[in-house]
């Protein structure tokens, strides 16, 4: 090493004073100059807040009224980008639609917002399963018309995904190139069905208990793998061992069956539905977006199109 | 290597047709593999659902003794064991307390001299045979004997039919005490 005189770098003893003081120096001056900067830029960011780099990280676009906006307003959105950007006009009259797939998938968030509530107070066990449904009706703050919610929805969502798949029907919504999305709902349809008789039993009381018991005497009669069933026995099937067994937990409706149907309710079947929904919707887009009724043509217009073709 | 038609119109073919076995057999195992894996998995789900031991009511137990029941229907068993215990003039009996139907458990009404079941309807007669309603074939009924203490011992996971158009088991050994 050169310099072993210990005075630094510059050789003097004085060095070390003088360069602290210069960065002082230029520290008070940035000061000065730099933090009224900054000011203004936080002030002008207030006086418009969307020209902000906070405002523009979470909204990637302008909003004014413009076709390519609306489109991107779809499109940036994850909630929203499972739709399509466009749609035609005819499609999305009440009228044609009935709003029905909307409202199951309306209803379905209710249902998993009311029963996760819900979930805060209940214990799936025969000494308590009864008494907290008690509990939430008559006690627990809000607890009764969170029930009631529940329940409601969930006929309601009964009732929805029917006239869904009856509108489907009637529109011919089903036919090529959306076979695919019918079958999806029609998976969806039995979710909703197992959703709701899952959820039969969870009160614990006599209807849901005898419902659940007459239900499962059903599964007895399952061909092959139901111990009453053709082929059943068979293949072995006792009721030990049957499909029955396999839903209750057991060979009758007891404590493992009250929380096989708590857990199928609560978690299997909600996450297997969520899934198809996403499907669902994906596909609705993918096809072409919800079927609209034809566009109008005159039938000069007809002719002109569709003559050579049909020629 | 891609496999589209750029990659083959540019005439990329280094790989040989030897090269393309190999790596095909490599695949294979590992998708055979892959596949075992999940299904050894599924079938684990499957029977993972099938407890070995249950914590249920035990399905054989003593009743006392037959002394101790008068003619017709007796329930003093029917919240704990399900059974009813019938005596007739010759014989006495253990009635399933099932509906044939899909299960419920029907009521014993005294003054109509029959069970009903209270969830579509099935009527049976004191001695558990149908005559209305959608039941399908009379009430099981349980193995009955006597145990070496003299009482009477029933096992209702061994139960006796009358299937409609079939032979009555309601006469097998075991279906009933003589008295």
């Amino acid at each position: 090493m050169p310099e072993e005189n210990g005075n630094g770098k510059n050789g003097k003893a004085t060095g070390l004073l003088e360069r602290l003081k210069s960065a002082l120096q230029e520290d008070v001056q940035s000061f000065r100059t730099d933090l009224p900067a900054k000011a203004k830029e936080q002030i002008e960011g207030l006086k418009k807040p969307t020209k902000t780099a906070l405002y523009t990280s979470i909204f990637r676009h302008k909003h004014d009224d413009t076709p390519r906006n609306r489109a991107l307003g779809v499109l940036s959105n994850v909630f929203l980008h499972l739709h399509p950007a466009k749609i035609n006009r005819d499609a999305v009259r009440y009228s044609f639609t009935w709003g029905m797939g909307g409202i199951t998938f309306y209803l379905f968030i209710v249902l998993t917002l009311t029963g996760v509530l819900l979930m805060f107070y209940y214990h799936p066990t025969k000494l308590q399963a009864f008494r907290d449904v008690l509990y939430l009706e008559h006690d627990v703050p809000f607890g009764k018309i969170l029930r009631n919610m529940h329940r409601w929805a969930a006929h309601l969502m009964v009732i929805t995904v029917w006239l869904h798949m009856f509108r489907v029907f009637l529109t011919g919504s089903y036919k090529a190139p959306r076979q695919f999305n019918w079958n999806i709902g029609v998976l969806l349809l039995v979710l909703t069905l197992l959703l709701s008789f899952t959820g039969y039993l969870l009160p614990d009381d006599q209807l849901g208990f005898w419902a659940v018991t007459v239900g499962t005497n059903m599964a007895r009669a399952t061909p092959l793998l139901g111990h009453e069933g053709p082929f059943g026995k068979m293949l072995g099937m006792t009721p030990y061992n049957d499909v029955r067994f396999g839903l209750l937990g057991g060979s009758i409706v007891d404590a493992n069956a009250l929380l096989r149907s708590y857990i199928w309710h609560c978690i299997g079947i909600p996450i297997v539905a969520s899934v198809l929904m996403i499907v669902h919707f994906w596909r609705v887009r993918k096809d072409g977006g919800i079927s609209g009724p034809g566009s109008v043509v005159l039938a000069s217009e007809d002719k002109a199109q569709r003559g050579p073709r049909h020629a | 290597m891609g496999t589209s038609k750029a990659v083959a119109g540019a005439g990329v073919a280094s790989v040989g047709p030897e090269d393309n076995e190999i790596n095909q057999g490599r695949r294979r195992l590992v998708w055979s593999t892959v596949a075992a894996f999940l299904t050894a998995w599924f079938i684990a789900f499957f029977r993972f659902f099938l407890p070995r031991t249950l914590f249920e009511p035990a399905t054989s137990f003593k009743i006392g003794y037959p002394e101790e029941y008068g003619l017709g229907v007796d329930t003093k068993f029917q919240q704990k064991y399900r059974i009813w215990v019938d005596r007739t003039p010759d014989r006495m009996f253990v009635i399933y307390a099932r509906c044939t139907h899909l299960g419920c458990t029907p009521d014993w009404k005294p003054s109509e001299n029959k069970f009903k079941c209270p969830c579509h309807g099935s009527g049976y007669d004191s001695e558990g045979v149908n005559f209305e309603g959608p039941a399908p074939r009379p009430m099981d009924r349980a193995h009955i004997e006597r145990s070496p203490d003299g009482q009477i011992l029933v096992d209702v996971s061994r139960l006796y039919q009358w299937p409609k158009g079939q032979p009555s088991q309601f006469n097998d050994d075991g279906s009933y005490l003589p008295v």
